[in-house]
């Protein structure tokens, strides 16, 4: 009899639509609010705007290397100014001369007295000396009874065109690896004539360390990579590869 | 059984009516083998060179300037630029290495724009042959954590290190390997090329380098006629179609004339070397005998020529 009393509620609340009532009532706010989240989600993963940020660094143009003429152009430049190679001499392009400045004989001459002192330049005051500034000073590398020559530890003078031989005498490794190819540049034939950049054409010889430079772009991240170019299809969509990319089929 | 395969046969009715309506199949193919022989003697020299389109080894020297010809035209048409595409084969007893300084590289990337200029990489899609990663010194090489994308006002970067990674020409390339039609070999000089007629797009090499060296055409690469590169070779820097894989070929084009590859040329710290390894007195085989000297993931066994050492 208790089972028969038990089952007659449950059989009311099946059958009975005012009993089931108020439980959709409740069911239809809960339901907005889903479809509200879902709508939100949808519209945020087809916005236009990629969802994964960058980080740091913008990388979302693709840049090309005519954007930085000026940078070939230089080695175009230093490649042209190679020089025929003489027997033991490597050949290597003119060192930076100051074009206004050089020959130095042209002021240094026999009236100018020589001064060896450490002192604050007068004339040449844009050389900063960086360079073992504690113990060195002009007249260590300079001649200073021929100006237009350098000298050696020994006195031995030395054209600015073989200034390598005077690097080479205290940066002995970096020498022995110059003259091996490992240090410094070598372009031309790998298998033939190849030119030398000198010591002095990289190296600023007072200041030696390489001063930092801009980097180039970096590559256009991949999502950027995809926008970028459906921007270029949408200028275009008479190609026929510009449709499939544009709706989002194929992956740049 | 039997009954059933009585009920295909046909009765003698039906299969005279068959014979006086179809067209026999020894007819037809001869008709079709007649068809196809007459339109191929017919046609120019060239249109049939495209039409059997075959691997580039198997090419005659005659086929070999077809196909060279009908590239240059293809150039000349699809970016209105006058090229001239080469086939320069291996010089015998050169084997090609390559040898970067950590301690000068200070990630500029230099080499990564005048590789695309030299090789004709497509600008958009942007397609780089090499990509510059930036480590930190305190971690040292790990290549998980690597950033490619870094973009500081100046470089170096005090705090980090840089490490250019392009393809590394192994002696045991896996991706020529995967290639499921042979489209991808090792030249005798070392160089691993693609014959892009050949490719047919489908990724495994890609999947295959441990390096990340190989790049997809996933659309038709674009450059404006002025930028392209007229001194080309067929199995390197000449335009490519949509849908082939491309990488580093140490330029081709240039090793394969005695020349440096762009990137040594360009390198403003002098950090690239490139060389004979056969040649005991080149530079990259001094490299190899003097210096601390290493391969990216030397444990796959893929045998890079491509050398990473420290110069200081």
């Amino acid at each position: 009899m208790n089972d028969l009393d038990g089952g007659k509620p449950d059989e009311r609340t099946q059958t009975d639509p005012e009993f089931t009532m108020p439980q959709s009532r409740a069911l239809i706010p809960m339901l907005v609010v889903a479809a509200l989240a879902v709508l939100v989600i949808l519209l945020n993963i087809t916005g236009a705007k990629p969802v994964l940020a960058p980080v740091g660094t913008a990388a979302d143009r693709a840049f090309s290397p005519k954007d930085f003429a000026a940078v070939f152009e230089e080695q175009a430049r230093i490649a042209a100014s190679s020089r025929e190679g003489k027997d033991g001499l490597f050949p290597v392009p003119p060192p930076p001369f100051n074009e206004d400045l050089y020959p130095c004989s042209t002021c240094h001459d026999e009236k100018m007295e020589v001064n060896r002192e450490r002192r604050e330049l007068s004339f040449h005051d844009d050389i900063v000396l960086h360079h073992d500034e504690a113990n060195r000073w002009c007249l260590d590398c300079h001649d200073g009874s021929n100006r237009d020559r350098l000298h050696l530890a020994g006195g031995t003078l030395l054209p600015f065109e073989e200034s390598y031989k005077l690097c080479g005498q205290c940066h002995g490794t970096q020498f022995r690896d110059w003259r091996a190819g490992i240090h410094g540049k070598r372009t031309g034939h790998w298998n033939g004539d190849k030119q030398y950049l000198l010591c002095v054409n990289c190296h600023n010889p007072h200041s030696p360390h390489f001063a930092p430079i801009k980097p180039l772009p970096p590559p256009v991240r991949p999502q950027f990579l995809r926008s970028a170019h459906a921007a270029v299809a949408d200028a275009a969509p008479s190609d026929a590869i510009t449709k499939e990319s544009s709706d989002g089929r194929t992956m740049h | 059984m039997a009954e059933r395969c009585t009920d295909n046969a046909t009765t003698p009715e039906e299969e005279k009516f068959l014979d006086a309506t179809k067209l026999g199949r020894r007819d037809f193919l001869t008709a079709l083998g007649v068809t196809a022989a007459g339109y191929l003697t017919g046609c120019s020299a060239e249109s049939r060179e495209a039409f059997f389109a075959k691997r580039f080894l198997e090419l005659s020297p005659s086929e070999l300037d077809l196909r060279l010809k009908r590239l240059r035209d293809s150039a000349a048409v699809k970016y209105g630029a006058t090229v001239d595409v080469s086939a320069t084969p291996a010089q015998p007893g050169v084997l090609f290495g390559y040898a970067l300084d950590l301690s000068r590289c200070v990630g500029c990337r230099r080499c990564v724009y005048a590789c695309v200029k030299e090789n004709n990489q497509s600008r958009d899609p942007q397609i780089q042959w090499i990509r510059v990663l930036e480590m930190e010194k305190e971690k040292g090489i790990d290549l998980e954590h690597a950033n490619p994308y870094y973009n500081p006002d100046t470089v170096p970067d005090p705090e980090h290190f840089y490490l250019p990674v392009s393809c590394q020409q192994c002696r045991t390339p896996q991706c020529t390997q995967v290639c499921p039609v042979g489209a991808t070999w090792q030249e005798p000089d070392g160089i691993v090329v693609i014959d892009y007629d050949w490719c047919i797009g489908c990724r495994c090499c890609m999947s295959a380098c441990p390096y990340g060296a190989r790049h997809f055409n996933w659309s038709e690469p674009t450059i404006s006629p002025e930028e392209v590169n007229p001194k080309m070779h067929a199995l390197g820097n000449r335009m490519r179609p949509r849908g082939v894989v491309e990488k580093c070929t140490f330029c081709v084009q240039r090793v394969r004339e005695g020349l440096y590859p762009a990137c040594v040329e360009i390198c403003p710290v002098g950090a690239r070397k490139f060389g004979n390894l056969l040649d005991p007195e080149g530079e990259v085989s001094r490299v190899l005998r003097d210096k601390r000297v290493f391969v990216l993931k030397a444990e796959l066994k893929t045998d890079p020529k491509f050398f990473y050492f420290y110069g200081l």
